[in-house]
């Protein structure tokens, strides 16, 4: 019998984009073509300044680790507890929710502001996941 | 709006809380709405205005038989009555009805008629915060807690006494859910949720509901209950994605929403005698008191750990026990709201003496929204 799957994302037309660029390794971010607000998660207008000329930009990847949850129980389908829910500061500002992979799942080993680098896990065809693990150097 | 021109009336929980295995989610709105009206020695038919969350006014409304001139289904989380009290006092305030009944109940322990809740794939918290292992209140709303306790030097021990603090209240409830004293080192060896929080930290989940019942000031005199007033009120939402707050290091919504309440009421922080902050977490509390400008972020957890807020504190806070000892449906707005109305009216079971001014205190969702009522028996 399957295991039950962790929850899948269903890309919208703002945010093809974004699970677009996963597949192909790249993280993608938004930029306001007006003020230069860098912003997450996609829209197509800047939520600072509500222009609606915006680009998209491969994002460096590279971010830390801003507050993170050990989740116990309940598990989501998908999980083995514990593991660790974080909240990734960009180097470019935005915050993004993730996983922490290649680290063990313990308060010891992750550190408030440790620098993180993103990885790519994919889930299937359509849905490749931005993942972060302890960034090596 | 203006100070003290509109009261509550009408005040009363479900006839049970905890568990409620034979009452529907939607009888248990009618039970705490035919409770709030024999309260305020009213008629349904009196009814002219209506508010309630997650269900829907036309369910509820329909249900009791009332005939609505004004309603309102704003449903941000847990404090959303807060909101509605802010709405009907605004809506009597200009004439668009005379009394408003208020409706919460959940059956968030027996899960009888109750709607489980969902995350659509294609929502934004589906894309973004689901697909990586988020699984209830429990795993999101302490998200913010290590960053909150890195910055301002709070400590494990100062969070888990805001549970120890707020079991000595319960203690002084009968109907609190738990009542046995817990010490610090219970609180941190209970069972792990999701790290930093243990078992104790979050909070209970039971069935229940409560109902409140508003009018003008002016007529509020010939009720039978004394009238408990509207001094100021406070509203925001932020956003619905814990991981997407401004910051961890406080709460926008509470900064907008408590401040705005204060300013409306005229008063200092100096004049509370009663608050009431939200507690679905042990962290809420230091937010709180934080955030609605009580004292600096920094000092929140030594004051609760030095027992400011406890029974013969200065400050007393979350009086019934709050979310974590006396009970917590879901929505948990409405029962710091019946407390604040008890100790205006002086019949609290763990009543602050001479208590004029309450502030309650909400949080919706995971600090996706925030209410602020600022209550007196003063007019």
């Amino acid at each position: 019998m399957a295991e039950a799957a962790r929850a899948k994302p269903k890309p919208t037309p703002e945010t093809q984009h974004f699970w677009d660029g996963t597949q192909v390794g790249e993280l993608r971010l938004q930029r306001c073509d007006a003020c230069s607000h860098v912003y997450f998660p996609p829209r197509p207008f800047c939520p600072s300044c509500a222009s609606r000329k915006v680009s998209m930009f491969k994002a460096s990847g590279k971010g830390t680790l801003y507050s993170y949850v050990i989740n116990h129980r309940p598990a989501a389908p998908g999980f083995t507890p514990p593991y660790a829910i974080a909240v990734v500061e960009l180097d470019e500002g935005p915050r993004m929710m993730s996983n922490i992979i290649d680290c063990p799942q313990t308060p010891e080993a992750l550190e408030l502001d440790m620098k993180l680098e993103v990885a790519f896990e994919k889930l299937d065809d359509k849905i490749t996941l931005p993942l972060f693990r302890p960034a090596k150097g | 709006m203006r100070r003290n021109q509109v009261a509550v009336v009408g005040a009363a929980e479900t006839t049970e809380l905890g568990v409620i295995p034979n009452m529907s989610q939607l009888q248990l709105h009618a039970d705490a709405a035919l409770n709030a009206i024999a309260d305020a020695g009213l008629k349904l038919s009196d009814i002219d205005g209506f508010a309630t969350a997650v269900e829907t006014p036309q369910q509820v409304c329909h249900y009791l038989g009332i005939k609505p001139t004004w309603v309102d289904g704003t449903s941000v989380g847990g404090c959303s009555f807060m909101l509605h009290v802010r709405h009907a006092a605004a809506a009597i305030e200009a004439g668009l009805c005379k009394t408003v009944l208020i409706t919460h109940a959940e059956s968030g322990k027996s899960m009888i008629g109750k709607q489980p809740r969902s995350t659509p794939p294609d929502s934004l918290n589906g894309q973004f915060e689901a697909p990586f292992g988020v699984y209830g209140p429990p795993s999101m709303f302490p998200i913010p807690v290590l960053r909150f306790m890195k910055t301002y030097g709070i400590t494990h021990e100062q969070i888990a006494m805001v549970a120890v603090v707020q079991r000595e209240w319960a203690a002084k409830n009968p109907r609190a859910t738990m009542k046995d004293p817990i010490t610090v080192a219970d609180v941190l060896n209970s069972r792990m949720i999701a790290y930093p929080f243990r078992l104790l930290q979050c909070c209970l989940v039971t069935d229940g509901g409560g109902a409140l019942i508003l009018t003008s000031a002016d007529r509020a005199k010939d009720f039978p209950q004394k009238p408990v007033y509207i001094l100021g009120t406070g509203e925001s939402v932020e956003t619905p994605m814990v991981s997407q707050m401004e910051t961890f290091n406080s709460s926008r919504a509470f900064k907008v929403a408590g401040p705005l309440a204060f300013k409306e009421a005229g008063i200092t922080h100096k004049d509370v005698d009663h608050l009431m902050i939200y507690d679905a977490f042990a962290h809420l509390p230091l937010f709180g008191l934080g955030d609605l400008g009580f004292m600096p972020h920094e000092e929140t957890g030594k004051f609760i750990a030095d027992g400011n807020t406890r029974p013969g504190g200065k400050l007393p806070l979350n009086t019934n026990g709050g979310g974590l000892s006396y009970m917590h449906s879901g929505m948990y707005g409405m029962y710091a709201l019946q407390e604040s109305v008890r100790q205006m009216r002086g019949i609290a079971p763990a009543q602050v003496k001479d208590a004029k001014i309450s502030v309650c205190h909400g949080v919706g969702g995971m600090f996706a929204a925030s209410g602020t009522i600022i209550f007196t028996n003063e007019k």
